[in-house]
């Protein structure tokens, strides 16, 4: 069993700041981390080798400094690393970003085996779009499995799965078949630590690296600000609040005090809101 | 995976301008499109928001409003024809089939791609759902089209374009998205960003039916089961009139109660900021921001939460923001309508006391009868 797992190093969100004059991000300083999703992604890529057999590759695309987040991903445990890197791919939006590492998979499929399951994570924290794994699914022509919370089982002699997916309202029990591309959603494991065994491996490990054409791409055009239908016109920051909260004084009072006035404020705001919930009875 | 733009800083202004240049093949496609989102059976309200949003960007461009129904043949989706030109379609595409039954991607987005092929609109919204982005990717790929995620605002420019705003990292910028040189332009937005529009009680219109030729045995995935959240745990955070949350102010996991009484006092539902999902506190489900749901109650109440960007963005449709943290600095008070620097420990209980006999009837000899 082969498996590729797609992995982003984004910057840690939380820790973004934006500069109050400029308006531009402040990236100095700010870590960077391998998108939480893809580590659930990395999990259970990691679990259902363990149970089957077979090996783990993980694929990223970005600069050559991304090298530092799949070398995390063999501590984890991964067999084997790919950096896709080439100054072509700079300012790729989502189609492109998928035509490059569907070309990519395609090409970890010649050299080290056809995948079974490509896993990615649900979203990245910086870019929030939820579309680069279907994008490589329609790409590559894969069943396409998104928000799967579970991997129920496998069954690899008749090319199965069946997986829980999220969906609004409740959970999809869904049978598919192999190959297949899978999005997965936060939570469902916990991520394990790695072996000082992996640990080692991963320090010594040669990590591929592959630019456009090494991964086999042919027409650059379909890659980087060329090849994306989507353009960034503006950037900018939010409007900031004209006036800040009316703040209940809380000197010299009583909790319960403050908790009347605040009540008071509250249906002074909103008085339909008082009369409909005195009429619900809902207190 | 996933980044709208991987670049620090967006491209010098000027390309945007290229309509002109459209392609010969995408100079005939017309019209705005609201996909109408219906699984088990209910259309999702996110589809009459964007009706809402799709009506006003139709009048500006002078075309009509498409809403496109994809389902089994029965009520339901007889059902979600007249709800949608009840929000003021003009007309609706709609593909009936019984392999429509439950949503799976694959006849889904053939049914919708081979509708943009054949009846080429111009612009195509989705609902920001599980079943909305699993949908859209496909879709946009399928037409090697641009596709902006989860936008904030949605217009049209000068020269007819649409621009998408959308929040980026985090929620700490904004961003304005065109897509160049192919058609259909398509957005998705979550649900509750966009206001809800009125609903009238126009008759239903013309109905463009649509085959999908495609059976049973070609699609690989099958529904197996649907196990439902049930009515009690369903979180249906979005759309409640009334929500309190909670942040790490709560200090500890029991604390969660007071927020829930309070929730119940009220009959509001209860969510929390990002930090308390990651310590396993509460499920993503009630997670309220960026990454988490977008609400638009009439009363929020914000307990021990900071504030961050994150959050803000999630809230901020809310008529009335009420805010309770000890430290006077934390920056939900610049988002705030109302502030208490109060610890949410001591403070939600009283709260909740103090609600408790205001919303007691007023006639207690009422009750008697």
């Amino acid at each position: 069993m082969h498996i590729v797992v797609c992995i982003k190093q984004v910057p840690d969100s939380a820790q973004i700041r934006v500069h109050p004059v400029t308006n531009t991000i402040m990236r100095q300083g700010v870590p960077t981390i391998i998108n939480p999703y893809d580590l659930f992604a990395l999990e259970e890529a990691l679990k259902v080798r363990d149970y089957h057999g077979g090996d783990v590759t993980v694929l990223t695309m970005g600069p050559p400094m991304a090298e530092d987040a799949l070398r995390k991903a063999l501590t984890y445990g991964a067999d084997r690393a790919v950096l896709l890197t080439d100054r072509h791919f700079a300012g790729s939006d989502t189609l492109a970003t998928s035509f490059a590492l569907s070309q990519a998979i395609a090409q970890i499929g010649n050299s080290f085996g056809t995948p079974d399951i490509v896993f990615t994570g649900k979203q990245t924290i910086d870019g929030d779009t939820a579309q680069v794994g279907p994008g490589i699914a329609k790409r590559l022509n894969l069943v396409q499995l998104t928000y799967v919370a579970k991997i129920a089982s496998i069954d690899l002699s008749a090319r199965t799965i069946t997986v829980e997916r999220r969906s609004e309202g409740g959970t999809q029990v869904l049978k598919s078949e192999l190959p297949c591309l899978i999005t997965m959603l936060e939570g469902t494991a916990a991520i394990r630590r790695g072996s000082l065994e992996d640990a080692l491996r991963a320090a010594r490990s040669e990590i591929v690296k592959w630019n456009a054409a090494e991964a086999g791409i042919e027409d650059i055009t379909k890659c980087g600000l060329r090849g994306s239908p989507t353009v960034v016109k503006r950037v900018f920051a939010p409007t900031p609040r004209a006036e800040k909260a009316t703040q209940i004084d809380t000197a010299e009072k009583t909790v319960r005090d403050v908790a009347d006035e605040l009540v008071t404020s509250i249906f002074t705001h909103q008085p339909a809101l008082e009369h409909e919930l005195s009429s619900t009875g809902s207190a | 995976m996933g980044t709208q733009k991987s670049k620090a800083s967006p491209p010098a202004g000027g390309r945007a301008d290229t309509k002109k240049k459209l392609p010969e093949r995408f100079r005939d496609y017309r019209h705005v499109w609201v996909f109408l989102e219906l699984e088990r059976g209910q259309v999702h309200p996110v589809s009459f928001e964007l009706l809402g949003e799709g009506r006003r960007l139709a009048d500006q461009l002078g075309v009509q409003l498409a809403g496109v129904i994809l389902g089994p043949p029965g009520d339901s989706t007889q059902h979600a024809v007249s709800e949608a030109f009840a929000y003021d379609a003009d007309l609706v595409y709609l593909v009936e089939k019984p392999l429509l039954t439950d949503y799976r991607n694959e006849p889904f987005t053939k049914a919708l791609t081979d509708l943009v092929n054949k009846y080429k609109p111009e612009i195509l919204l989705l609902g920001a759902t599980t079943l909305g982005r699993d949908l859209a990717g496909s879709v946009a790929t399928t037409l090697l089209t641009g596709l902006t995620a989860d936008c904030t605002g949605l217009d049209v420019d000068a020269d007819g374009s649409l621009a998408a705003t959308r929040p980026t990292f985090g929620g700490s910028l904004l961003c304005t998205i065109y897509t160049l040189n192919c058609r259909p332009q398509m957005a998705t937005v979550r649900p509750r960003v966009m206001r809800m529009p009125q609903r009238s009680n126009k008759p239903i219109g013309r109905v463009i039916r649509h085959d999908l030729r495609m059976l049973e045995d070609e699609i690989v995935t099958k529904v197996i089961d649907f196990l439902s959240d049930g009515q009690s745990e369903n979180a249906n955070l979005a759309y409640a009139d009334v929500v309190v949350a909670g942040g790490l102010g709560l200090g500890a996991l029991e604390n969660l109660q007071l927020l829930k009484n309070l929730a119940q006092t009220i009959g509001g539902d209860y969510g929390c900021s990002r930090p308390l999902v990651q310590k396993g506190w509460l499920a993503a489900d009630r997670q309220i921001g960026q990454t988490g749901k977008t609400i638009r109650p009439r009363l929020y109440i914000a307990a021990g939460i900071s504030g961050a960007v994150q959050h803000r963005v999630g809230v901020e449709g809310a008529d009335l923001i009420v805010a309770i943290n000890t430290d006077p600095n934390a920056p939900i008070f610049d988002f705030a309508n109302v502030g208490v620097v109060a610890d949410a420990i001591s403070f939600l209980p009283a709260l909740t006391e103090v609600f408790i006999k205001r919303l007691a009837p007023r006639n207690p000899m009422r009750l008697v009868n």
